[in-house]
């Protein structure tokens, strides 16, 4: 007798969704477009907010820019919650490792005193910096066009809230679990006149109601200055004097700014080529805030590197206007 | 050049998705073929399998020994760096 394998198969009728399909074609689609794509609804919407009688629920009026698709907004990281979630839980671990190893050798509390200091006045009010940044990220999120935007502004926001708390263990790390650092480094945020720059920006992001202008303002100009200044040209300077353990406490927030501004270039790139009037609007608001962000750092980089100061600034400052022209967006 | 084909097989699953879109934007002449669970790529002469084209799918940093992971079968001579996988016959 004679057997004879042979294999049959099946070939499915559908290979996704038909909003994706409709987009895409009929093909097998990642997770990412599953879940990301036309997924807000923008029909039958029977009641008009109270709180905005003039427009919908989801409107693409509520920010100057116009775009034929806003799901061009694509996040090239292609997180969606899946994917999104296992990366962070992966990244807290490793962070979770290095604050021990920093703990249980209290490497942060046997620097010299000053540098304690410098660390409690210069760095641990950055955590009211991420908590407003993670209320500006929900406001994006809330008012928000298309999905594919709104999901990445989400997380966004759940990870500014994070980071705050990083930056409130660093101060833990300093003061031995009193709490101390964290009263001194608020005292430092609503007081220091160090301070009060940074803090007037964030409060007048606060009510900023344009939610891709408030996008452009936190995400390019207020961490496009901050962030290289605080977590690279600070920290080189302060590991020269002090060894790297903030470098290694610094470790995800550095990632993190890499991995964040992979999202934040594609986003300006996609809305400054999309037309003449997207551009203008961009660079009218870059511009300004650039301008705006830089002054309110100034008494800050002074603060943390003395002389060396004005000049972190300045590199930072010459190496954003690079970035953004790059992307189209001459300022 | 051989034009001998070479062909390269991958499970067909979420993860391989990226390389396969990767691997035929690369190779004008290659041709995919879909089986039950296996998706084999054929190609005459010459097949890259480019790191920084699955990236760019991927969205994702990838490693080219990644590819092993789900790796069926291949034929040709193989030529691997960081940056590139190539499969041709030599002779």
């Amino acid at each position: 007798m004679t057997v004879e394998i042979r294999t049959t198969g099946v070939k499915p009728l559908r290979n996704t969704f038909e909003h994706i399909a409709r987009r895409f074609g009929d093909k097998p689609a990642t997770r990412y477009q599953e879940a990301s794509y036309d997924v807000q609804p923008t029909v039958n919407f029977h009641y008009k907010p109270l709180w905005d009688p003039d427009r919908e629920m989801y409107d693409v009026r509520r920010t100057e820019v116009v775009m034929a698709d806003w799901y061009a907004l694509k996040d090239p990281r292609q997180y969606y919650y899946g994917n999104y979630t296992t990366t962070r839980a992966k990244q807290q671990d490793a962070q979770d490792r290095q604050m021990e190893f920093v703990a249980s050798r209290d490497l942060v509390r046997a620097l010299p005193e000053g540098s304690v200091k410098t660390l409690i006045d210069c760095v641990i009010p950055l955590r009211h910096y991420e908590f407003g940044a993670n209320l500006n990220c929900a406001h994006m999120a809330a008012y928000g066009f298309g999905s594919i935007f709104t999901q990445a502004a989400m997380m966004a926001s759940a990870d500014r809230l994070g980071m705050a708390q990083h930056l409130s263990r660093i101060g833990l790390l300093a003061d031995g679990n009193t709490g101390e650092a964290l009263a001194a480094a608020k005292q430092q945020w609503m007081a220091s006149p160090d301070w009060q720059g940074v803090r007037r920006e964030m409060e007048n992001l606060f009510v900023v109601e344009d939610w891709f202008r408030s996008f452009v303002l936190q995400f390019v100009c207020a961490d496009g200055l901050l962030y290289p200044l605080v977590y690279n040209r600070f920290d080189t300077a302060f590991a020269r004097e002090n060894g790297s353990v903030l470098s290694s406490l610094f470790d995800f927030l550095v990632r993190w700014d890499k991995e964040s501004n992979r999202w934040v270039d594609a986003c300006l790139k996609v809305v400054a080529q999309e037309s003449e009037h997207n551009a203008a609007l961009l660079k009218a608001w870059i511009t300004q805030g650039h301008a705006e962000w830089k002054a309110a750092l100034a008494p800050l980089a002074d603060r943390m590197m003395g002389e060396a100061g004005g000049e972190a600034l300045e590199g930072v400052s010459e190496d954003f206007k690079a970035r953004v022209n790059k992307l189209g967006v001459e300022i | 050049m051989s034009t001998q084909p070479v062909f390269i097989a991958f499970q067909a699953n979420n993860d391989t998705r990226p390389i396969i879109d990767a691997i035929m934007q690369d190779n004008p002449g290659a041709k995919l073929n879909e089986m039950p669970a296996l998706v084999k790529i054929d190609c005459p002469g010459r097949l890259v399998v480019r790191r920084e084209t699955i990236e760019e799918h991927a969205g994702r940093e990838f490693d080219l020994r990644e590819l092993q992971i789900n790796l069926i079968s291949l034929a040709g001579e193989v030529d691997e760096s960081e940056d590139e996988f190539i499969l041709e016959w030599k002779s």
